[in-house]
């Protein structure tokens, strides 16, 4: 067909970069007030959208069940879970690595994104890094309540006290302590440091005496000075530069829990990095399940863009393939190690009684994403990517199940193999960690800046300064 | 200590940052130097024209990290060597290669709080009250979409007439005296 009738006209997108024909990250025809009106309105608001509420209700209804859970537990002991021997390691670890990957995409976001000076970063970054520390809190919560005594929780650290008993260093699991204390600290102080600015705009923005007051006690009197800002920019620059080996030391520990343990499947040298992919796997996905419902509820397709949905889809295709590779390295050394016990453990997770997990594994984290995400069609396909971010969390998950309980079921010795049934309590613990994970989001895009501003401000084209003075010859930015 | 009633100084407004860094930049040039840009993001241009370049931010970051990775390795070789001694199946009591995953996390704790606090600290945070907030449009402006140069009282070529007739040489949007 030759005819070019209006319709073959290529339609101009306003948010199609007429120079690179990318997308753009912030709509055209913002400006300084516009953005700032936009992010500090969703808080400022006296008319709180209904759906906010029932999102909260239905969080706090989920997250009843981690509630009542963990009262049963700590009446009853460990025993109403599934866990049991030869499987002693159940949900509780399962949910703690897959929680704790989730939030590793925040700190990518927040602290290499930024090192590698990715701008585009700034209008996810906001609401990747309260991903982190929610996913940590909701992560955090199983390895207190699967030590068995969670009132005595407090014995992991290292405290003088009247039994003269101190932590043994040589265990990952003492190491695990000290990553996740330190991996939530960094990541709150992160946290709120990147929002002290936008306090001060919150503070200065809004009416009600009282949030006046919260977000002023908050901003700690931010003015803005310029000393200010070059000393905040370092420590800026400071804490991303921690953060990023902070975060890949982090599932790395975690991978020791496994690693160390002299056990097929769990003794092997390529767990850090591909546990480490896999939590930015699941991390990214997790930011396209929040990203793409916020976005539209609260209209911000101008701020958060489809660049940014194909940027993270990007990031997944890369993440997805080391994870790949990681599995496809796994069935390879168990067969080239000649080991016995490697072989029969792998041909076990695949085709033995719980082999239908290892498949969902295969056929949620590797067969449907690594297969679709190279379109570039597909990648800026809202409701195609949230879909598919809700079947990489469930394949992320299922990648956890599959490393705990396909290893612990069969022993060395036959005679121990048993097998791992999770029971209602497990499973209603679990799911109630999503809906704790669910309401905490929902406080906080309600009354913090979900956006950060001050970075947002950044990006726009009228932050170039021209010197010289307005009417002299105008050298640009980048030439200085 | 400067005195603490009278004239803080003069406020001048600007609407684009180009204004607001060329007139910090004059008023250097004019021989002034107690003064300060207020920005809603920032400009580092503006802290180019203060002359204002070394921050002592990543100093305390470096002693921050290196008390971390010291107290907690010292600390583990204590526990682990003369405080609890453990034998884990014969493994030597210093096991330093294992005790280097916990010191290698407190470095990273300890860095990054002394990051944070001390650039909180450095800049005199919190700071509840401070006279340009009693400008009737800092407000306004400062953290959304206005440029601020403020000429401090302090300045010995401070005069009020005659250096609010230097701002008003500039685009100002409005130049205001400030109380304490």
């Amino acid at each position: 067909m030759a005819t070019k009738g209006p319709m073959q006209d290529p339609i101009v997108d306003p948010m199609i970069d007429p120079r690179t024909g990318e997308y753009a990250v912030i709509a055209p025809g913002h400006n300084f007030k516009s953005v700032t009106q936009k992010i500090a309105g969703i808080v400022l608001t006296s008319n709180t959208p209904l759906g906010w509420f029932f999102g909260l209700i239905v969080g706090a209804g989920v997250a009843l069940g981690v509630v009542i859970g963990c009262t049963w537990l700590f009446l009853k002991g460990t025993g109403i879970w599934g866990v049991t021997i030869p499987g002693a390691w159940g949900f509780a670890i399962i949910n703690f690595v897959w929680w704790i990957g989730i939030g590793h995409a925040g700190t990518l976001i927040s602290a290499i994104l930024l090192l590698f000076k990715q701008t585009w970063r700034n209008s996810i970054n906001r609401f990747a890094e309260a991903m982190t520390i929610f996913a940590v809190v909701c992560a955090g919560t199983f390895p207190l309540i699967h030590v068995g005594r969670p009132w005595l929780a407090y014995w992991l650290f290292p405290y003088p006290n009247t039994m003269n008993v101190w932590p043994q260093f040589r265990s990952p699991l003492a190491w695990d302590v000290f990553a996740v204390s330190t991996y939530a600290s960094i990541s709150i102080i992160f946290w709120y440091i990147g929002m002290i600015p936008d306090f001060g705009t919150l503070r200065d923005r809004a009416t009600m005496p009282a949030a006046k007051y919260f977000y002023g006690m908050l901003s700690l009197g931010w003015r803005g000075s310029t000393r200010h800002w070059i000393r905040y920019e370092s420590a800026s620059l400071l804490l991303a530069g921690l953060s990023t080996p902070l975060v890949l030391s982090v599932h790395t520990v975690i991978s020791f829990d496994f690693a160390v343990a002299a056990l097929a499947g769990w003794h092997t040298t390529i767990f850090p990095p591909y546990f480490v992919a896999g939590a930015v796997y699941s991390g990214f996905a997790m930011v396209l399940t929040l990203a793409i419902p916020i976005r539209k509820f609260y209209h911000m397709e101008d701020l958060v863009t489809l660049r940014h949905l194909d940027n993270m889809a990007k990031v997944m295709l890369a993440t997805g393939s080391i994870v790949a590779y990681g599995y496809g390295m796994e069935v390879f050394m168990a067969w080239f190690s000649a080991s016995h016990w490697e072989f029969f453990m792998m041909w076990n997770r695949m085709f033995g009684p719980m082999g239908w997990a290892y498949w969902i594994l295969i056929l949620t984290n590797i067969a449907i994403p690594l297969t679709t995400l190279w379109s570039r069609k597909l990648r800026v396909n809202v409701t195609f990517l949230f879909i598919l971010s809700l079947i990489v969390n469930t394949g992320m998950w299922f990648e956890r199940f599959v490393i705990v309980v396909t290893s612990l079921y069969r022993e060395y010795l036959p005679s121990s193999w048993g097998t791992y049934r999770a029971t209602k309590w497990d499973y209603m613990i679990y799911v109630g960690t999503m809906g704790l994970f669910t309401f905490l989001f929902f406080l906080f895009v309600r009354f913090l800046p979900m956006i950060p501003m001050s970075e947002i401000r950044m990006m726009l084209p009228q932050t170039k300064v021209t010197r010289g003075g307005p009417d002299a010859e105008t050298v640009s930015k980048e030439t200085v | 200590m400067p005195a603490r009633e009278g004239t803080y100084g003069l406020l001048a407004e600007f609407n684009t940052p180009s204004e607001l860094v060329h007139a910090t930049e004059q008023a250097r040039h004019a021989g002034y130097r107690r003064m300060e840009c207020y920005t809603p993001y920032p400009v580092e241009e503006a802290a180019e024209a203060l002359h204002f370049h070394k921050t002592r931010v990543p100093m305390v970051c470096l002693i921050g990290g290196l008390m971390g990775v010291t107290t907690a390795f010292l600390m583990e070789t204590w526990i682990n060597v003369w405080a609890y001694p453990l034998n884990i199946a014969g493994r030597p009591l210093f096991s330093w290669p294992a005790f280097i995953i916990p010191a290698y996390e407190w470095t990273i704790l300890f860095a990054g709080f002394s990051a944070a606090l001390g650039m909180i600290a450095l800049n005199g945070l919190p700071q509840l009250y401070h006279p340009v907030f009693n400008a009737p449009n800092f407000r306004n402006g400062a953290t959304t979409d206005k440029f601020f140069l403020c000429i401090e009282a302090v300045d010995p070529k401070f005069s009020l007439a005659e250096t609010r007739t230097f701002l008003e040489q500039f685009p100002a949007v409005s130049v205001v005296e400030v109380d304490h």
